[in-house]
C-alpha cells in the first residue's frame, strides 16, 4: 500500500474556525484501515476536536507506536510532524520530545497491545512522570494488525473470533492510569462522537498527563458475539457517568443547565468543562471514589465512560525538573556551553 | 635483595569496601602528583557495596607510563580476608605494610619480602573513642606512615588536606594530627625510608587528574546536551551522575534559578534511548550513558534512529560481557554490538577516546557528528578510562565555536521555496535536510517512521525507493569517514615491515610496549584508530606493512573483524593480540605477545611468499 494524498479542493463555503482553517486543514491522508474500523471514528474525533479548538496544526506533534491504531496519526493533522515509533515505546519518545520543546501539544496514540502488553511499562512510567500530553489508547481488545490475537485488555472469558476463550484477567488501563497519578482520566467509545470530541478537547487543554481509553471495535477480528469489545456489547453496557461540554476560555458560560446536575470544572488554561452528571453522586475530583465506582460497575459487567477524574491544577514533568521556560531545543552554544574561562577553572580544580 | 627504586614502582592498597579508605588512598596518589611525579591509579572492586574486598593500585611513574604495569612492589594489606593472596602477589624483594596490632604467625609472611608492621589499630584506639573516627583516621594514619617510609613530602599532603577541607579548620587539624601519628611512629620506630622512594620532580606539568566518565559528561555539557535519559548500570552511572553535578553548577540560569537541562532516570534502557530519540527528533541535543547490557536492550530503537535518521549520542562505558559478565571489570568488547546494533542492514559511527581529555573532546564532538550525520553516534569508553583518575592534558574549549546542528531547514528556508524532501540527497553526501516539529504552519511537516518511505517521507513498500534509500544511507556512511576523528599514525624511527593498530584505553600500555619492544630491537609503526567508520588511512597503513598487529581487549578480535569487514583486508595480515581477563591490558603483556610473534615470523619471511 502506498501513500494516498487526499484531493485538495476547498469548497469556498467550507466553514472556518477562529484561525481561518477549515476542517480539511486538520485532516491527513486517506485511511487504509478496514471500512468500519472504530479507529477511523477516533481519527474523525481528533480532527473535529483540533478544528473546534482552532489549534495551529503545526504546533501539535503526534506520536504513536505500532498497530492499526498507531497508524492513525497519518490520517489526521497532515500539517503536523508525526512519528510512528516502535511497538510499545511511544511514551518514551513522546517524553523525550516533550522535554525538548515544552511549547508544542503532544498527542500520543496507541493501541491496547501497544500500551497494555509490550508497552505496559512505558505507559505506566510516562503517566507517573506527569508528562504533559494527551495519551489515547484505541482499545479493541485484540491485536488488529497481527490478525486478531487477544490483547491484555481482553476480558477474562471473552471469546476470540476463532472461538478461543481468554483465560487471563484483563488490564483496565483507566484504573491503572488513575492509580499511577494521571491528572485527567476518561473513557469513551469510538461510536459516541458526541461524548468523545469534548473529552479530547478537554484533554488537550489539560496541562498534565491526560489519559483517554477509547473503546474502538475491530470489525475484522473482534466484533462478534462473545466479544466484550464489540459495537453491540459496548452500546448495551455503556454506563456514562457524565456528558461533557467543553467551553474554551473565549466563550462565555451560558448557565442554562439545571442546577444540581451540572458541575463546572475550571482548567488551568482558563477553559471550563461543564459536566452534566448522569450518575448523581459521582465526584470527578476524587480518585478513590472514582476507582471504587469503576470497580463496582466493572464487576457488574458495565463499561464506565465519561470524564472519570480530573485535577484542575495539575503539575507536569517540566515543573518537576524545574526547566527554563524557553524550549530546550532553542538554546544555543552561548546558553549551553559554559565557556573557556569556566573550563580553565575546572582544569585548575583537577590539578 | 629488597627492591630499590625511585619514582618507578607500584603500590597496591588492599581494603575492605566501605571502610572509608578510598579518600585516603586517593590522597596518597594526589600527593605524589603534587611532588611532580606522574601516577596512574586504578580501582579494582567487586560488584558489591559493603564488606567485600577492594583494591586501589597506584603506579608511580616518573616516565609517565599511565597504563597498568602488572606486579606489585608494595602491598598495603588492610584486609585480613584477602591477606594470603595479597601477600603472595608481592614481587620478590617487595614490601608488605600491615597493621601489626594483632600478632601474626610467621607462616603468614614471606621471607623474600620486607615486612613493615605499624600498630595502626592500637594507635587509632588509643587516640580516638568514636568507632567511626577510629576507622577513618586509621586510613590517614597509614598514609602518614607511608609518607615517612617512601620519603614523601609531607607538605604536599598537608596542602591537599587543606584544599580538601577548605575553611573547616577543625577538620584540617584533626587530619594533620592523624597524619603525624603515623609519620611519627615510623620515624621513631622503623628503618626509613625504604628502598622505594618518591622524589620531587617536574614531570606533571599542566596536566589534570580526572576520571573519564566525569570528563565525558563535561564534554556533553560543553557540547550542548540538554536532555539526558539514563538507567543505572556500572560502570556508566558515574557519567550520568557527573553530568547532573556539572549541570547543577554550570547550567542553572542565574536569574531564574531554572535549569537549562532535563535529566530523567528512566525505567530501563529502552525508555532511555526512546527519550533520547524523541528529544533529538524534536531538535534538542540528547544522550544516554550505558554499558553492554543496556546496548543489547536498546538495539530495536537504534535501528529506528538509523533508518529514520535521528541523531542520538550513546556513551557506552564498556565492561566485561557477555551477559552480566564481570560488571566491574574492564574490556573493549562491544565494538561489534554497537557498530552493527539492530536488525537489518545497520551501521553506526563510534568514537574511541584514549583518555579523559579525548573523552571530553569526543564527548562534545559527538553531538555535532550526530546532528550532522543524523544518526546515533557511540562514544566508546570503558571501565578503565571511565572509573579511574587519569593524568591527562587539560581540557580546551574555543569560545568562538558554534554548534554544528547539521542540515536543518528553517521556516525562512521553506518560505523561500526550498524543496524539502526529508530523505532527498540534495548535496550528494547522503545527508538530507530535516525540519524540527513546529517549524512552519503549512510547509515542511513530515511523518517519521521506521517503515520504508520515499524521498519525500511518504510511506511505500516499493522496491526501488527502498533500495534508493538504503544506498543513500551507505553514501552517508562514506561521508562519515571524513568527519569522525582521524587515526593518528606514529612511524618508528627505523623502517619496518610491521605495524600495530590499537585504540581507546589500550593507548598508554601500547605506547610503553613500543618502547620495550624497541629496546629488544623490534620496530613497529603505530596507528591509533580513533573512530569507526575507518578513514582511508587505515587501509593505507595496512597496505604499507606486511603484518599489522591489532591489539585489543576482547576475546574475538572485534576491531580486527571490523577492519576485515569494512576495509576488505586479507585477515592473514592482521595478527590479533588479545587481552580479555578483565584487568587492564599491560605493556608487559603486549610486548611479550608481539615479540613472541615477531621472533616466530623471522623464521618465515612472508614478504617473499607474497611476491
Ligand atoms: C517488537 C515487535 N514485536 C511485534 C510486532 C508485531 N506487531 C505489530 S502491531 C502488533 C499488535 C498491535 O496491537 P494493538 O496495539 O492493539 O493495535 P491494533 O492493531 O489492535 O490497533 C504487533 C504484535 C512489532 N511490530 N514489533
Ligand atoms: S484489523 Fe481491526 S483494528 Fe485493524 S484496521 Fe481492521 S478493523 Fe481496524
Ligand atoms: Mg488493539
Amino acid at each position: 500500500m502506498t501513500y494516498l494524498a487526499k484531493p485538495k479542493f476547498h469548497h469556498p463555503a467550507l466553514p472556518k474556525n477562529a484561525l481561518g482553517f477549515t476542517h480539511r486543514d486538520y485532516e491527513g491522508s486517506v485511511s487504509t484501515l478496514c471500512a468500519g474500523c472504530g479507529h477511523d471514528s477516533i481519527t474523525a474525533a481528533v480532527i473535529e476536536a483540533c478544528y473546534e479548538l482552532s489549534l495551529p496544526p503545526h504546533r501539535i506533534a503526534k506520536l504513536s507506536g505500532i498497530g492499526c491504531s498507531s497508524k492513525t496519526p497519518t490520517y489526521f493533522l497532515g500539517n503536523s510532524h508525526g512519528f510512528n515509533t516502535v511497538h510499545g515505546r511511544m511514551p518514551s519518545v513522546l517524553t523525550g520530545a516533550n522535554l525538548a520543546n515544552r511549547d508544542l501539544i503532544y498527542l500520543g496514540v496507541s493501541g491496547d497491545g501497544d500500551s497494555a502488553s509490550i508497552g505496559f511499562g512505558q505507559f505506566a512510567h510516562a503517566i507517573r512522570r506527569g508528562v504533559n500530553m494527551v495519551y489515547i489508547v484505541e482499545n479493541n481488545g485484540v491485536y488488529g494488525l497481527t490478525k486478531g490475537q487477544f490483547s491484555a485488555t481482553a476480558d477474562r472469558g471473552s471469546k476470540s473470533k476463532r472461538g478461543l476463550t481468554n483465560n487471563d484477567s484483563s488490564i483496565d488501563l483507566v484504573a491503572v492510569a488513575m492509580q499511577l497519578g494521571a491528572t485527567f482520566v476518561a473513557r469513551s467509545f469510538s461510536g459516541d462522537k458526541g461524548q468523545l470530541v469534548p473529552l479530547i478537547k478537554a484533554a488537550i487543554e489539560h496541562e498534565g498527563a491526560a489519559f483517554l481509553d477509547v473503546l474502538s471495535p475491530c470489525v475484522a477480528f473482534n466484533n462478534h458475539a462473545g466479544s466484550t469489545k464489540s459495537f453491540d456489547y459496548v452500546r448495551e453496557h455503556n454506563d456514562a457517568v457524565n456528558r461533557l461540554d467543553f467551553i474554551s476560555p473565549r466563550d462565555a458560560i451560558k448557565v442554562d443547565y439545571e442546577p444540581g446536575t451540572t458541575q463546572i470544572v475550571e482548567q488551568h488554561d482558563g477553559s471550563r468543562l461543564a459536566l452534566h452528571k448522569l450518575a448523581p453522586d459521582y465526584d470527578v475530583h476524587s480518585r478513590i471514589a472514582a476507582m471504587n465506582y469503576l470497580m463496582e460497575r466493572q464487576a457488574a459487567g458495565e463499561v464506565v465512560t465519561g470524564l472519570l477524574y480530573v485535577e484542575p491544577d495539575p503539575e507536569d514533568l517540566h515543573k518537576h525538573l524545574n526547566t527554563v521556560k524557553a524550549p530546550l531545543n532553542t538554546l544555543e552554544a552561548k546558553e549551553l556551553s559554559p565557556g573557556s574561562a569556566a573550563l580553565e577553572k575546572i582544569n585548575a580544580s583537577l590539578r | 635483595m629488597p627492591l630499590e627504586s625511585v619514582n618507578d614502582f607500584v603500590v597496591r592498597f588492599a581494603n575492605v569496601n566501605g571502610s572509608g579508605s578510598a579518600s585516603a588512598n586517593e590522597l596518597f596518589a594526589r600527593s605524589v602528583l603534587r611532588m611532580g611525579v606522574p601516577v596512574s591509579p586504578r580501582n579494582i572492586f567487586p560488584s558489591n557495596i559493603q564488606g567485600l574486598p577492594t583494591w586501589y593500585e597506584v603506579r608511580i611513574t616518573e616516565d609517565g607510563h599511565l597504563g597498568a604495569r602488572g606486579g606489585i612492589d608494595m602491598m598495603v594489606a588492610m584486609n585480613p580476608q584477602t591477606w594470603d593472596k595479597d601477600v603472595a602477589s608481592i614481587e620478590p624483594g617487595g614490601y608488605l605494610f600491615y597493621d601489626s596490632t594483632k600478632p601474626m604467625p610467621a607462616s603468614k609472611f614471606r621471607d623474600d619480602i620486607t615486612v613493615i608492621g605499624v600498630p595502626l589499630t592500637a594507635i587509632a584506639n588509643r587516640e580516638y573513642t568514636d568507632p567511626r573516627q577510629r576507622q577513618l583516621f586509621k586510613n590517614i594514619i597509614y598514609l602518614g606512615a607511608l609518607s615517612a617510609l617512601l620519603d614523601m613530602d609531607v607538605k604536599a599532603i598537608e596542602q591537599l588536606i587543606t584544599e580538601q577541607f577548605k575553611s573547616k579548620e577543625k577538620l584540617i587539624q584533626s587530619n594533620f594530627h592523624a597524619l603525624h601519628l603515623g609519620r611519627d611512629y615510623v620515624t621513631l620506630n622503623l628503618e626509613h625510608p625504604i628502598g622505594l622512594r618518591v622524589r620531587k620532580s617536574d614531570k606533571v606539568g599542566d596536566r589534570i587528574f580526572v576520571e573519564g566518565n566525569s570528563a565525558a559528561a563535561l564534554g556533553a555539557v560543553y557540547g550542548g546536551a540538554s536532555v539526558c535519559a539514563w538507567y543505572p548500570i556500572t560502570p556508566s552511572s558515574s557519567l550520568a551522575d557527573a553530568f547532573t553535578s556539572h549541570c547543577r553548577r554550570l547550567r542553572v540560569d542565574p536569574e531564574t534559578k531554572q535549569n537549562k537541562f532535563a535529566i530523567v532516570q528512566a525505567e530501563d534502557e529502552l525508555a532511555s534511548i526512546g527519550m533520547v530519540i524523541g528529544a533529538a527528533w524534536n531538535g534538542a541535543r540528547a544522550f544516554t550513558a550505558t554499558s553492554g547490557p543496556g546496548i543489547s536492550l536498546m538495539t530495536e530503537f537504534l535501528g529506528l534512529a538509523y533508518f529514520a535518521e535521528i541523531p542520538a549520542v550513546v556513551f557506552n562505558v564498556q565492561r566485561a560481557g557477555p551477559s552480566t559478565g564481570m560488571p566491574t571489570r574492564t574490556q573493549q568488547c562491544d565494538l561489534i554490538s554497537c557498530a552493527y546494533a539492530s536488525h537489518g542492514d545497520t551501521k553506526h559511527p563510534m568514537l574511541f577516546p584514549e583518555d579523559p581529555t579525548e573523552a571530553f573532546e569526543f564527548g562534545a564532538q559527538s553531538f555535532d557528528l550526530a546532528d550532522r550525520l543524523q544518526t546515533p553516534v557511540f562514544v566508546m569508553l570503558d571501565l578503565d578510562i571511565g572509573m579511574n583518575h587519569r593524568l591527562c592534558k587539560p581540557f580546551k574549549w574555543d569560545d568562538s565555536k558554534q554548534y554544528d546542528r547539521g542540515k536543518v531547514m528553517t521556516a525562512a528556508d521553506l518560505d523561500a521555496g526550498k524543496d524539502f524532501g526529508r530523505y532527498l540527497d540534495v548535496d550528494g553526501d547522503g545527508i538530507p535536510f530535516r525540519t524540527y516539529p513546529g517549524t512552519h504552519p503549512t510547509k515542511g511537516s513530515f511523518f517519521t517512521r521506521g517503515t520504508s518511505r520515499d524521498r519525500y517521507a511518504r510511506y511505500t513498500e516499493e522496491g526501488p525507493p527502498y533500495v534508493d534509500n538504503m544506498q543513500r544511507l551507505l553514501r552517508k556512511f562514506e561521508t562519515a569517514k571524513d568527519l569522525v576523528p582521524k587515526p593518528l599514525r606514529a612511524n618508528s624511527d627505523k623502517a619496518t615491515r610491521f605495524g600495530v593498530i590499537y585504540f581507546g584505553s589500550t593507548a598508554p600500555a601500547m605506547d610503553e610496549a613500543a618502547g620495550l619492544l624497541k629496546a629488544q630491537g623490534h620496530h613497529l609503526d603505530m596507528l591509533r584508530v580513533r573512530a569507526f567508520p575507518f578513514h582511508h588511512s587505515v587501509d593505507d597503513f595496512i597496505s604499507d606493512h606486511d603484518f599489522v598487529f591489532v591489539v585489543e581487549q576482547n576475546r574475538d578480535a572485534q576491531l580486527r573483524s571490523l577492519i576485515v569487514n569494512e576495509c576488505a583486508i586479507d585477515p592473514a595480515r592482521l595478527v590479533p593480540v588479545l587481552h580479555f581477563d578483565g584487568t587492564p591490558i599491560t605493556a608487559r603483556f603486549i610486548a611479550s605477545a608481539v615479540s613472541n610473534r615477531l621472533d616466530a615470523l623471522k623464521v618465515t619471511p612472508l614478504r617473499k611468499e607474497r611476491a
